[in-house]
């Protein structure tokens, strides 16, 4: 550019500018959902404006809430496993793994190795599950629809592998107080191994094809950015805060009762924290999970799935906490038990909830298309928010 | 049976421990008391006039920057008589019995409680407080932890806890004009009362069982 150029260049700003100052805008209230088109789910916003700026986001919840808290104070223990297996819909086993282990840790009962592998294993698929089809799905918020059928492709052979064990594709309840339902079908490791090949060359694809592309890379980065000790303060979790540079996964770092502790993987983190981080970090962890399946599949030990419990599910007094990494982030159950057949009281501690919970601070002052980018970046199902 | 004592347990949790001493330093008499399952879990109970403290006292000094969840138990048992083995389950309101109360004990019918989290040592603890029963409310948390805002209003709605301080204390899941406090325990569970539940007798033969060994070891 050569000077003049330059200074009409800035002239032409600086009218473009005193336009703007001068130009009135208008506060406006835009109702994103429960049926406008960019609605992420049925998470309804409201959301203020000024021009194109929000000045204030408010989602309202409730659309999708069921009552679990309640509904599990009238079950029995192995029934309240087909409630909680509908909180997160996409990755239902995780759901059921952390309430079992609480139940387990009450009751004093440990499941036996080859049940706690295969555990391991079905948990990590139900991300991988879960999981790319967030890959998929971010790019058609931002208008690239081509992703997204790519996700929905190959997540239906991970299903397929979840199908052939358990019998229920989106509803396994297949955890048992001190175990699992059943073995693994005859051919089946064979099998998760071809599967898990295509997800790696989908994840490929998906680097490529979107995190790679220049377009995905203007509409995310350095959008919707999470410092670190806000989003410890909201209790974000999962993808979410380790794109905030906090190296905090509870796979690793706690003892969950899951076989994730003797397998060889890594925890991933991003700087930057915004909606491009979110993105990578997920990316890297359908890998991760991909390896740690795996590794399940080489090192299941043999003998028994179930360990010997009562017939009849008492469990006894006492309270207790167990959480554990699932694809959206820590998901965990609160406990009361008064040795009864049913539990006293389960608080549900869902990932999305807090994940979500950041929306009105995040969203303040940012533009309207970038809420599109944040909230699809923040990932979150909405019976994990409503329960 | 596989228990979990087979791996020897811990008997002496310093890390636990130390969390529980600082908050009697930092709190005094509003300190009520703590319970170190060792190598599993903490708990501690303070008054209802020390919450907010406790929790800025986790915060600042403990390391616990990680908001978990905040929540509320209404310790007063059901009059509805809604336990599984009651095969009549329609709207005959028994006297509930006595409360009983959990790990940390208790006092009154409603305890908060909250659960933070260090994400650097890996620990966690959870925070009771036991609430006056003519005045269920306590300070809200939002000035130690900004997460608590949603949590609180569930808690609000759902149990009728009131929390001072709370800039926006309005129903989150339920409908504005919805009147009720639907997770206490005197709250009726409409459906349950219009139609007895069809799984009251629902036991799954488990792999390897049959039918001689139906007994178990607890039945």
């Amino acid at each position: 550019m050569t000077d003049t150029q330059q200074i009409a260049y800035i002239a032409a700003q600086a009218a473009d500018a005193r336009v703007n100052v001068e130009l009135e805008t208008e506060g406006m209230t835009l109702n994103i959902g429960p049926q406008h088109p960019a609605t992420h789910g049925t998470l309804r916003i409201i959301v203020r404006l000024d021009g194109e700026r929000v000045v204030a986001a408010e989602p309202v919840m409730g659309y999708m809430h069921r009552g679990y808290e309640k509904l599990a104070e009238v079950r029995t223990y192995p029934q309240v496993t087909t409630l909680v297996n509908r909180i997160d819909w996409l990755g239902s086993f995780a759901n059921e793994v952390p309430f079992i282990l609480a139940a387990e840790r009450l009751m004093e009962v440990e499941a036996p190795p080859r049940a706690r592998w295969i555990r391991t294993a079905l948990f990590e698929l139900s991300r991988i599950a879960n999981v790319i089809l967030f890959l998929g799905d971010m790019a058609v918020q931002l208008g690239a629809v081509t992703p997204v059928f790519f996700a929905f492709r190959d997540r239906e052979f991970v299903l397929n592998q979840i199908e052939a064990v358990t019998g229920g594709r989106f509803h396994p309840n297949f955890d048992r107080i001190g175990g699992l339902k059943d073995d693994l079908p005859k051919g089946w490791i064979e099998e998760t191994r071809g599967v898990l090949a295509r997800i790696r060359t989908f994840c490929d694809e998906m680097e490529d094809l979107v995190a790679g592309n220049e377009i995905f890379e203007a509409r995310t980065r350095n959008i919707g950015v999470v410092p670190a000790d806000i989003g410890l303060a909201y209790g974000l979790s999962g993808a979410n805060i380790r794109a905030s540079g906090v190296d905090w996964d509870l796979r690793r770092d706690s003892d969950m009762g899951l076989a994730h502790r003797e397998l060889d993987w890594k925890v991933w983190t991003h700087p930057d924290g915004d909606s491009f981080a979110r993105y990578w970090v997920r990316l890297q962890e359908v890998r991760e999970a991909c390896t740690i399946v795996e590794q399940c599949l080489d090192g299941i030990p043999s003998g028994p799935v179930m360990a010997k419990v009562p017939r009849i599910i008492k469990v006894p007094a006492g309270e207790a906490y167990v959480e554990t990494e699932n694809p959206l982030g820590v998901m965990g159950y609160y406990i009361v038990s008064k040795g009864e057949l049913v539990p006293y009281r389960v608080k549900i501690r869902s990932a999305s909830f807090n994940n979500v919970s950041i929306t009105p601070w995040l969203l303040e002052g940012v533009y309207v298309p970038d809420v599109i980018s944040i909230l699809a970046s923040l990932y979150f199902i909405l019976g994990d928010i409503d329960r | 049976m596989d228990t979990v004592d087979d791996v020897e347990a811990p008997t002496v949790d310093a890390a636990r421990d130390a969390l529980v001493s600082t908050l009697v330093e930092a709190l005094g008499d509003g300190f009520v008391t703590g319970e170190v399952h060792p190598g599993v879990d903490v708990w501690v109970r303070v008054t209802a006039d020390s919450w907010l403290a406790a929790g800025v006292a986790l915060h600042d000094r403990c390391g616990m920057s990680y908001f978990n969840f905040l929540s509320a138990i209404d310790w007063k048992p059901s009059p509805y008589g809604r336990d599984m083995d009651a095969q009549v389950d329609g709207p005959e309101v028994s006297e509930p019995g006595p409360m009983e109360w959990g790990t940390t004990g208790g006092e009154t019918r409603f305890q908060v409680l909250a659960r933070v989290h260090d994400p650097v040592s890996g620990l966690g603890i959870t925070v009771k407080a036991d609430l006056p029963d003519d005045r269920p409310e306590v300070d809200s948390w939002i000035p130690a932890y900004a997460g608590a805002d949603w949590h609180e209003r569930e808690a609000w709605e759902m149990f009728g806890i009131n929390f001072r301080g709370h800039p926006n204390q309005v129903h989150l899941y339920l409908p504005g004009a919805f009147e009720g406090n639907p997770l206490r325990k005197d709250y009726p569970l409409l459906a349950r009362r219009i139609k007895p539940w069809p799984g009251i007798v629902d036991v799954e033969l488990m792999p390897g069982d049959d039918e001689a060994s139906e007994e178990g070891d607890d039945a």
